[in-house]
């Protein structure tokens, strides 16, 4: 371990100070000035480079992040709503050791959890054997009662899933949310990285971090491997709803990257319950969809009648077997909140193994013992709306006005099925370089993507989403978070 | 099979390139009247733009007699689709839609002349600042059919774009004749002049007839010149080349009467004396130009974009 201090004993100007570490888990320092022995080279990088430096790297990148197009939108502003996700200069460094913990908990949570759907959709013994309410399932909104029955290529429900991760004050880490609907964030984390490669080239070989660039290359032979049976060269598409989709760069993104279409609702023929795209050389069998269009706009006949961004009869296609959607329909009910809290039995019930990665304690406000304790002390909790995500519809206890927490008491009281309370934890902290050139520690968490077609791929890395303004804990970047690259190391 | 390309991609990059080549059309045909209108003329004013309102697609209104005015609605009113802003909105719209697919160079040319026309057009107050806004778009014009040549691959969307943009230039050009032919003002050198400018055409011209100007080699010159790109013929040869690069690349069979239309309107520009058509029936000629740019238009559109599923299905 080295001491802050003797190392920078020759610099005029040490961007650490100022650096002061609270309750919360610091990834980058034991205590105030002992370095963690993964962050050595950083720390080293960074004695060694004067802050001019630093900040005409922080320059580059962010101008290599605006030509690239890395922007997303933010819904409600007028014209000129695109914007470039903030970045941060510095990598999120994750050890070998603490990466297979991670590797081994969200392998067995994705296949316990795909487990789970298949019973659901299906025999539904968990609810029978009453480890689960049945009622929980079906008051949940994301619960297709569609899909009873419906078979599912080779019985994976989630093939893409993106994992929120944080780190608790013990160094753990522990699942915040699980996003099994159409998760996105995965072109910043292949976007950043080939960033900081230009911004840190000999660090990378000094550290040993391990590649993530073949995630779309996985990503597609995980769709390949879901093709319906006899199909040996089959067509895969993106069905994106959009430009004016706050994801659409991403879309735009994999497809390139994969070297596969991007389609919209438009674009889609149903004939006779078999799924084409309209091409300048005619009608072009479709075998493969992997849609980033939520459940409720996928077909008008079978769900939302106002949507225009799916196609008309797609989900008869797709219950015949003759085109596969992934992530499959229904896959929300399992990343309900309030569902979430089962996911230890779950696991339990399915694998009969004890979760490698726990979850945060969950209080849900339909059981009115924990709904009472909640509601008198709504200062201390973080309360969450079940079906949302991207930190709406979200009180953060500590951080309310009484106002705001009467407002949730309101809420909670009125429809308690839809809320749950956890803890206000305190997020790990992570360097960050700020502008006036000081390098402060702010609130990270850490998406890794989870791929589930012929056998589970965590690629090695993730996003770690950044709360920038000093103090906060949420990391949405719709509500002012940012990004870091996200480095795991060989051992 | 990754090659296949999504019928609304065809469609975007086609409207994107004809709402692109009206915007520039009309910056050429004002930028030209605006200058005629400064000298003595026999020409009333009013008469000049219902006339160039009618080539340009605008209703006649009140602002017709004040040049100012007109000129103001006819490059930046956006209540109207047709002003040079509506058309470069358009273009812009089309070409989002469509924006993986052109180069990045191609949206980086397109968005900032939108940018720099819409706020120009906003701040047009002196009488110089309709000039300037043409201007820009001319500049603008050139830039980006030149990414659009040097930046995208010469693939089949490419081609869709050469497609629309040559299709919307012989069709404003034969309008334009028409409109100088069958007018019943009086025509003078200086409008002459004026009609070369509306298509960049005076030193083009001078070059092969010298600064000589008689209707009938002007007709001959913008209509059956087959070596300059402001004309009938040229932009008729290369939207029919572009069109066959489609066939090809789409492998789609054209039913004969689409070839028959293709073979009239090769021939009839390529075999045809300027001294018949002048002799005949000039409007009836260039209407038919029109009306053979508006079948193909109408048969892409039938083949390539929105043909009816069942007609796939048999194929």
């Amino acid at each position: 371990m080295a001491v802050i201090s003797q190392a920078s004993g020759n610099l005029s100007f040490n961007p650490f100070a100022g650096y002061h570490i609270d309750t919360a888990y610091d990834e980058m320092f034991h205590s105030e000035g002992l370095t963690r022995p993964h962050y050595e080279h950083l720390l080293n990088r960074l004695q060694s480079v004067s802050i001019e430096d630093l900040r005409r790297s922080k320059q580059e990148a962010d101008v290599s992040f605006f030509n690239q197009g890395i922007t997303f939108t933010v819904y409600g502003k007028k014209e000129g709503t695109e914007r470039i996700f903030p970045h941060d200069l510095l990598p999120r460094i994750i050890t070998g050791a603490e990466w297979r913990t991670i590797e081994e908990g969200l392998t067995q949570r994705i296949t316990a959890l795909n487990h789970f759907l298949k019973d659901l959709y299906h025999e539904r013994r968990i609810l029978r054997d009453g480890v689960i309410p049945g009622e929980i399932i079906y008051t949940c909104k994301h619960f297709r009662r569609q899909m009873r029955g419906v078979k599912v290529a080779r019985d994976v429900y989630v093939s893409v899933c993106g994992t929120d991760l944080v780190r608790l004050p013990t160094g753990e880490f522990v699942v915040l949310e699980d996003n099994l609907r159409v998760p996105s964030g995965v072109s910043y984390m292949l976007t950043s990285r080939k960033v900081m490669k230009q911004t840190f080239p000999m660090l990378f070989r000094k550290c040993g971090v391990r590649p993530i660039e073949h995630y779309s290359q996985v990503l597609l032979s995980t769709l390949r491997s879901l093709a319906p049976e006899g199909r040996s060269n089959p067509t895969i598409v993106v069905l994106t709803p959009g430009v004016y989709n706050s994801a659409y760069f991403e879309h735009a993104f994999l497809a390139r990257q994969m070297g596969i279409q991007l389609v919209e609702g438009r674009d889609l023929v149903v004939h006779d319950n078999l799924v084409y795209i309209r091409t300048t050389s005619g009608l072009q069998r479709v075998d493969v969809i992997y849609r980033r269009v939520d459940d409720d706009f996928l077909d008008p006949l079978a769900f939302r009648p106002d949507s225009t961004l799916g196609a008309a009869g797609l989900f008869n296609a797709y219950r015949s077997g003759n085109v596969v959607l992934a992530n499959a329909l229904g896959t929300g009910v399992a990343d309900d909140k309030a569902i979430y809290a089962y996911v230890p039995k779950i696991i339990r019930y399915y694998l009969g193994q004890d979760p490698i990665l726990n979850n945060v304690e969950t209080y849900l406000m339909a059981d009115e013992k924990e709904r009472n304790h909640v509601v008198e002390n709504l200062d201390k909790y973080v309360v969450k709306a079940v079906g949302e995500s991207g930190g709406y519809g979200m009180l953060i206890g500590p951080h309310s006005s009484a106002e705001q927490r009467e407002e949730f008491r309101l809420r909670i009281l009125q429809d308690p099925r839809n809320y749950i309370a956890q803890p206000t934890l305190a997020l790990s902290t992570a360097p960050c370089f700020m502008e006036d050139g000081h390098i402060e520690p702010r609130h990270i968490d850490l998406r890794p993507y989870v791929l589930f077609g012929e056998k589970v791929t965590v690629v090695p890395g993730g996003l770690t989403r950044v709360a920038l303004r000093k103090g906060s804990l949420v990391v949405n970047s719709s509500q002012g978070g940012g990004s870091k690259d996200t480095w795991v190391l060989q051992d | 099979m990754g090659t296949c390309m999504l019928s609304r991609v065809a469609d975007s990059m086609y409207w994107m390139s004809r709402y692109f080549e009206r915007a520039d059309h009309c910056a050429r045909v004002l930028e030209a009247n605006y200058n005629l209108m400064l000298s003595p003329s026999n020409v009333s004013t009013e008469q000049r733009w219902l006339r160039i309102a009618a080539c340009l697609g605008f209703q006649p209104d009140a602002s017709i007699g004040d040049p100012q005015l007109a000129m103001i609605r006819m490059t930046s009113d956006t209540k109207g689709r047709a002003s040079i802003v509506s058309c470069i909105s358009s273009a812009r719209e089309n070409a989002s839609q469509v924006r993986e697919q052109i180069s990045s160079e191609m949206w980086e040319r397109l968005n900032q002349l939108y940018h720099e026309t819409t706020q120009s057009g906003l701040r047009v107050q002196s009488d110089a600042d309709p000039l300037r806004l043409v201007t820009t778009i001319r500049e603008g014009s050139y830039r980006f059919y030149g990414v659009t040549d040097q930046t995208m691959n010469h693939d089949e969307g490419w081609q869709f774009i050469q497609f629309g943009k040559y299709m919307e230039r012989a069709c404003a050009i034969s309008i334009l004749l028409d409109a100088h032919f069958s007018a019943a003002i009086p025509e003078e050198d200086l409008e002459w002049v004026g009609l070369l400018a509306s298509c960049s055409a005076f030193e083009a011209y001078c070059k092969v007839y010298t600064a000589d100007f008689s209707p009938e080699r002007i007709a001959e010159f913008l209509l059956l010149n087959a070596e300059f790109p402001y004309t009938v013929r040229y932009a008729a040869e290369r939207m029919l080349a572009a069109l066959d690069a489609i066939a090809e690349a789409s492998a789609v069979r054209r039913p004969a009467r689409i070839e028959r239309t293709i073979g009239q309107l090769r021939a009839s520009l390529a075999y045809s004396h300027i001294k018949d058509i002048i002799a005949g029936d000039i409007h009836q000629f260039l209407y038919g130009v029109i009306e053979q740019c508006w079948q193909l238009h109408a048969a892409v559109h039938e083949l390539y974009i929105d043909y009816p599923i069942e007609s796939a299905f048999e194929a």
